[in-house]
């Protein structure tokens, strides 16, 4: 009897344990995340503006083309779905509320926020992880150059700025998608359409999406850098933490996703 | 003699196991020292606590008069100026060219303008012997080339220290010398303290003043190259005669060794 519950506890202490240093190195990456990215620039350290922007370049307008294409594509399947079911009612002037409405609330942050996990969030993971392999995040260190600093905080200022961005261009293009769709095939009138979005969208709408999306890129990059510098071998590990990065940010995004929109529904 | 560097009753583990064991050698000022030892004999771990990268379980490492396992991150950094590290495969930032690299601690510790970090940083790979290199990433470079570059990145701000981890390892035998020399000049010239970890007898023969050897996390020799030369420690004379280590399995060992137990 007692070695079952030895073996039970001890089973659930090996499980436990390792969850517990991982929670640690993480904690640690997001604290110097955080203080090297908000309060050291108050204390006259500022954050690297130069290598800011090269990454919002990388992250952000490099990805400008894949976004607008798949959210135009997004929004013409939105548009699409919504015409199949409003068409039996007779209703089909709100395909422009709901096309409007669910890009901006929902569709345009995850969406972005899944393109930029994929394209980003495992660059950096793969970035800073062969980095870590070969030794120059040592370097850094005994250069006197914190790491955190040097690499994360301008990629966490860059998404912080780029994933809102890109989000606005995926709500314009998406919505642009539908009315495409809805003015050629579904035979609206445009101005009706234009007049219906208009009325259907609040400020309310646009500003929780752009939270979101706010939120999503301090996600994707805390993820990517975590899996970055927990490589410890060579580069079969870079590649599968570059994976591990990728499924995480998806998984933590709908997460952080799930905890947001329930938070607007029931106080906005 | 003064000392640059004292350890004191150094002590580190890498989760359960026992890497280091009560460890008190201390190295030379302006001298250079070798740490020797065979492979997993905690040579490099004892390098990565000298520079600060991992802090001991217990014991102090005293730089300068200041026990750095205790430091935090700042004070840390005030003491990490003041040396310079060629890591084993040069680290240098591949993201950046030559230039850059070098250029970097500079831009990150001082204030000065572009022209004259240009200036020094033209000096350091000049000392290297690698002018006319900074415009090139470390991906154009061959071997040698870029732990030439890595030293003139350790150089850049004039430090105090310099270490050195394995640094002729997959070189040819004539870059090899050449980094040799390069390191004898160093002392000659700069007076600098330098520490190299290596495994290489004939680049031990060459730059070493003064001889740490470590045996399995403990210390099984240290003094200078002629005492080296001189000592009949078992684990010495194995060493320097590349002689293997004897078999100690009993027929009754090896049997237990393949049945799993």
């Amino acid at each position: 009897m007692s070695s079952i519950v030895e073996g039970f506890f001890g089973a659930v202490g090996r499980m436990a344990l390792p969850l517990r240093r991982d929670v640690h190195d993480a904690a640690k990456i997001i604290n110097s995340a955080f203080y090297w990215s908000f309060i050291s620039p108050l204390k006259g350290r500022p954050i690297r503006f130069r290598a800011s922007i090269s990454e919002m370049v990388k992250a952000g307008y490099n990805s400008v083309p894949i976004v607008a294409t798949i959210s135009l594509f997004v929004g013409i399947i939105l548009a699409l779905q919504a015409a199949y079911q409003l068409k039996r009612v007779g209703a089909l002037i709100y395909v422009a509320n709901l096309v409007g409405v669910s890009l901006t609330r929902e569709l345009g942050p995850i969406m972005t926020a899944i393109i930029v996990s994929g394209r980003s969030g495992s660059a950096f993971a793969a970035e800073i992880g062969s980095m870590k392999a070969a030794e120059e995040i040592d370097a850094l260190t005994t250069m006197g150059i914190n790491p955190v600093r040097y690499l994360v905080v301008p990629k966490l200022v860059a998404l912080m700025v780029m994933v809102p961005a890109l989000t606005v261009l995926a709500d314009l293009i998406g919505i642009f998608g539908g009315f495409l769709l809805a003015t050629t095939a579904v035979g609206l009138h445009p101005y009706s359409y234009f007049q219906q979005t208009v009325n259907a969208l609040l400020i309310k709408d646009v500003f929780t999406g752009l939270l979101k999306a706010w939120a999503f890129g301090i996600v994707i990059t805390l993820v990517g850098a975590y899996q970055g510098f927990k490589v410890e071998g060579g580069a079969e590990e870079v590649g599968r933490r570059t994976t591990a990065s990728v499924v995480t940010s998806i998984f933590l995004v709908i997460i952080v996703d799930l905890f947001f929109t329930s938070l607007f529904y029931f106080f906005t | 003699m003064e000392n640059a560097i004292e350890i004191k009753g150094l002590q580190t583990h890498y989760g359960d196991r026992e890497i280091l064991k009560n460890i008190t050698v201390s190295i030379p000022q302006g001298r250079t020292t070798v740490i020797l030892g065979g492979s997993g004999c905690g040579k490099s771990t004892l390098l990565k606590h000298l520079i600060g990268l991992l802090r001991p379980t217990k014991g102090q490492i005293i730089i300068k008069g200041k026990d750095i396992s205790g430091l935090q991150e700042d004070e840390l950094n005030e003491v990490r100026k003041k040396m310079g590290v060629l890591f084993q495969g040069a680290a240098l930032l591949n993201s950046l060219t030559l230039g850059e690299n070098v250029a970097l601690p500079i831009r990150e510790h001082t204030r000065l303008n572009d022209s004259t970090i240009g200036i020094m940083v033209r000096m350091k790979l000049d000392q290297v012997g690698l002018s006319g290199f900074e415009s090139f990433c470390p991906s154009q470079l061959s071997g040698g080339m870029k732990k030439r570059a890595g030293l003139a990145r350790a150089l850049a701000l004039d430090p105090e220290l310099l270490f050195f981890d394995e640094p002729s390892a997959g070189l040819d035998p004539v870059t090899a010398a050449g980094l040799d020399e390069l390191i004898l000049k160093l002392r000659n010239v700069f007076r600098m303290t330098i520490v190299v970890v290596t495994h290489e007898l004939a680049s031990v023969f060459t730059i070493a003043d003064y001889v740490i050897m470590l045996d399995r996390g403990e210390v099984a020799f240290n003094g200078t190259l002629e005492e080296l030369k001189a000592s009949d420690n078992e684990k010495v004379r194995m060493f320097l005669e590349r002689r293997p280590e004897k078999e100690t399995y009993s027929p009754d060992d090896y049997f237990r060794v393949i049945a799993g137990d």
